[in-house]
């Protein structure tokens, strides 16, 4: 076990240096640069920049460099010493930008992901023992309903019912009074009276597929002789259900935590920017569109850093719980 | 002896799934919509009308003048008037004006895609009607354009990226899921790699970042095949995936070790033996693909990186519904997201059935 988790440890390591690779050929890949971007901006609002300047601009910051140099200076930075670069809109070190948002970006995350197995488990469970029950035909027509409403949509029309008929706005993660306070017990608090409605759009994307995941395992196992065997002995129908085809049914749900946190930090970046949560995808959408590209670099890297990390722990996980697994491959 | 072939049972089998079968005629029609959108349109999606902003839905009666049941259904007119408080304009219905709705009537020109000059419309006002009488089936938008008149437009664009975009990654994913399961070996292993390093990405920053990277100052067409392609490049894994498996199960079949030892060329043997026994897997898959592209280019044009105005499709469309002020005030923007959840559902449960059908084991 030891020697199969050092190895899957040692493996990610080239899959993060691709993933930093590739955050850096697709900041790079928009024509122009940022100063070209900002001239452009200060051109259409009347004033002029002498070209003079942007050399000077353009050498400060390293523009003027090779591609291959301006890569290694930068990943060299986030590694040694943990210094993602300059924000260019900004002028504030990328890492006093990031942090906290990416720290809000992880808490909606590893929360929903949380929430949908509370709510998916148990109504898989249920939906499988009551097949064509009233509430299993409720439970299949939300969870299709989930899987092809986008994201956006969701967050859009709650929204809009909140605002219109409640007068509440549900955007954001904190009251104003918190907004830009220090942490401290009561934001916390108020970070959690507000995280439950992003939880809850994003938890119903990912929840749908889980249901319909969870109910065709424990269907299938139902109807094997062993269950059958156990009911002959005379086991209690609960007690039955539980510490057989459940267990049983739950494995594959481990191995859904390496491909349902891509799809987290998916539907999360859309969502928080319909919901301007100050979470990553907001302040991503804006580096991009201003080509500020060590911000947007250094989100496109960690976002890519944490679903690598989800998919280790998953298999980690999985070798962990199923013997099934055969380590020495 | 009559045989039936293996498209008809799947087709039997097909036609016994109930919604499926409903769902198809919901996609045929959407397709058939965006085939022939200027004829459907009643109005120029482009044109402004300062008359009327933000005008509601216009109801649709079936009453005529002496309030009996009439066949033909009536528009009823629209009164404005300025809030006193807002200083906004508001339209009412107006009761006593009606106008029926007269189908297949001339109206504004246009070029059928773009080569047959006609003016007849499927629906549209009587030609005596008062000019600037307000026909606004979904209400207008920002700039008094007709929503319905641009979702139709924009199911054109919205619908054909979804196919385009599966089907370059299903050149993809054929092309290199096929190499991987039939040649196996080293080259198996690379591809495997790179597609488990696809899936593990977060696609949405990607795509973003891809979507940034287009210049604001290229011509539609290329921003509708950028998008088509950013989306397939990362698309083309889940199809790659269903063709490798495939390979690798049929590789080991005893018709094809049969063909392989009567001596038929490579080629023959996947063209003629392999493909035809996996296709009907193949076109479910792609079914089940078109509703992520759909949804996918939707976002992406919602967040201002996909495809820009004036193109129309269903997320700049939605773009409008951005602010949440303006949605409380004109629920109506949000119509073409009716439009990207119905067909989204509706290629969900086709594909459904026809993998449920194309399984030769299933019941």
């Amino acid at each position: 076990m030891l020697a199969y988790t050092l190895k899957r440890l040692l493996l990610s390591i080239p899959t993060l240096f691709v993933i930093s690779l590739l955050s850096f050929v697709l900041i790079q890949l928009p024509p122009g640069d940022f100063l070209s971007t900002y001239a452009a901006t200060l051109a259409s609002m009347g004033e002029q920049v002498s070209g003079d300047t942007l050399v000077l601009l353009r050498e400060a910051y390293g523009l003027d460099q090779p591609m291959y140099i301006q890569y290694l200076k930068w990943i060299g930075g986030i590694v040694l010493r943990g210094d993602f670069g300059l924000s260019l809109e900004w002028r504030q070190p990328v890492a006093s930008l990031i942090w906290e948002r990416m720290g809000l970006t992880i808490a909606l995350t590893l929360s929903t992901l949380v929430f949908t197995w509370l709510l998916a488990i148990p109504i898989g469970i249920y939906s499988a023992t009551n097949q064509y029950s009233l509430l299993d035909y409720v439970f299949t027509t939300i969870g299709f309903i989930g899987l092809g409403v986008p994201g956006f949509m969701l967050a859009l029309v709650v929204m809009w019912v909140s605002f219109s008929y409640f007068g509440a706005d549900v955007g954001g993660l904190f009251s104003d009074g918190y907004k830009n306070a220090p942490w401290s017990f009561g934001r916390v608090l108020d970070l959690l009276s507000h995280l439950w409605i992003p939880m809850a759009i994003l938890g119903m994307e990912g929840s749908a597929g889980l249901i319909r995941t969870m109910r065709a395992n424990v269907l299938d196992e139902l109807h094997k002789p062993y269950v059958t065997a156990a009911r002959a002995r005379g086991l209690d129908e609960t007690v039955l259900t539980y510490e057989y085809p459940v267990q049983v049914a739950l494995n594959p749900f481990i191995s859904t935590l390496g491909w349902a946190l891509p799809g987290l930090v998916n539907g999360g970046t859309i969502i928080s920017v319909t919901l301007s949560l100050p979470t990553a995808g907001p302040l991503l959408l804006r580096a991009l569109q201003s080509q500020d590209m060590y911000l947007a670099g250094a989100f496109i890297l960690l976002l890519g850093s944490l679903t690598i990390f989800g998919t280790l722990m998953s298999d980690l996980l999985l070798a962990w719980i199923d013997p099934r697994i055969r380590l020495d491959e | 002896m009559l045989v039936a072939s293996q498209w008809k049972l799947m087709f039997w089998r097909f036609r016994r799934h109930k919604l499926a079968m409903i769902c198809t005629v919901v996609v045929i029609f959407f397709y058939v919509v965006a085939l022939f959108a200027e004829v459907i349109a009643p109005l120029d999606p482009n044109k402004v009308s300062n008359l009327y902003r933000y005008a509601p839905p216009q109801p649709i009666s079936f009453q005529d003048k002496d309030g009996g049941f009439s066949l033909r259904p009536f528009v009823l007119g629209m009164k404005s008037s300025r809030d006193t408080n807002t200083l906004r304009i508001t339209y009412v219905p107006d009761p006593t004006k009606r106008f029926p709705v007269n189908f297949f009537v001339k109206g504004e020109k246009y070029k059928f895609w773009g080569i047959w000059e006609s003016d007849v419309h499927l629906m549209g006002l009587a030609p005596d009607a008062p000019a600037n009488t307000p026909f606004f089936l979904l209400g207008t938008d920002r700039l008094g354009r007709d929503m319905f008149s641009r979702i139709v437009y924009g199911a054109r664009i919205s619908l054909s990226i979804g196919l385009v975009g599966v089907l370059l990654s299903l050149v993809f994913g054929i092309l290199l899921g096929g190499v991987s399961g039939y040649y196996g070996g080293w080259l198996d292993a690379v591809i495997q790699r790179i597609i488990e390093f696809i899936r593990s990405l977060p696609t949405i920053p990607v795509w973003m970042a891809l979507g940034a990277a287009m210049p604001p100052k290229w011509p539609p067409e290329y921003v509708y095949f950028g998008i088509t392609i950013i989306l397939s490049l990362l698309g083309w894994t889940g199809l790659a995936r269903v063709v490798r498996g495939r390979f690798l199960a049929l590789r080991e079949e005893d018709f094809v070790l049969a063909a392989r030892l009567t001596n038929c060329s490579e080629s023959r043997i996947i063209f003629r033996h392999m493909v035809p026994s996996f296709a009907s897997h193949i076109i479910a898959s792609i079914t089940l693909a078109v509703p992520g592209m759909i949804m996918s280019e939707t976002s992406l044009s919602f967040l201002g990186l996909g495809l820009r105005s004036p193109v129309i499709s269903w997320g700049v469309l939605l773009q409008e519904a951005q602010n949440i002020q303006t949605v409380a005030l004109f629920p109506w923007l949000l119509i073409p997201g009716a439009a990207v959840i119905l067909i989204v559902l509706a290629f969900s449960f086709v594909g459904d059935g026809l993998r449920d059908a194309a399984d030769p084991y299933g019941r």
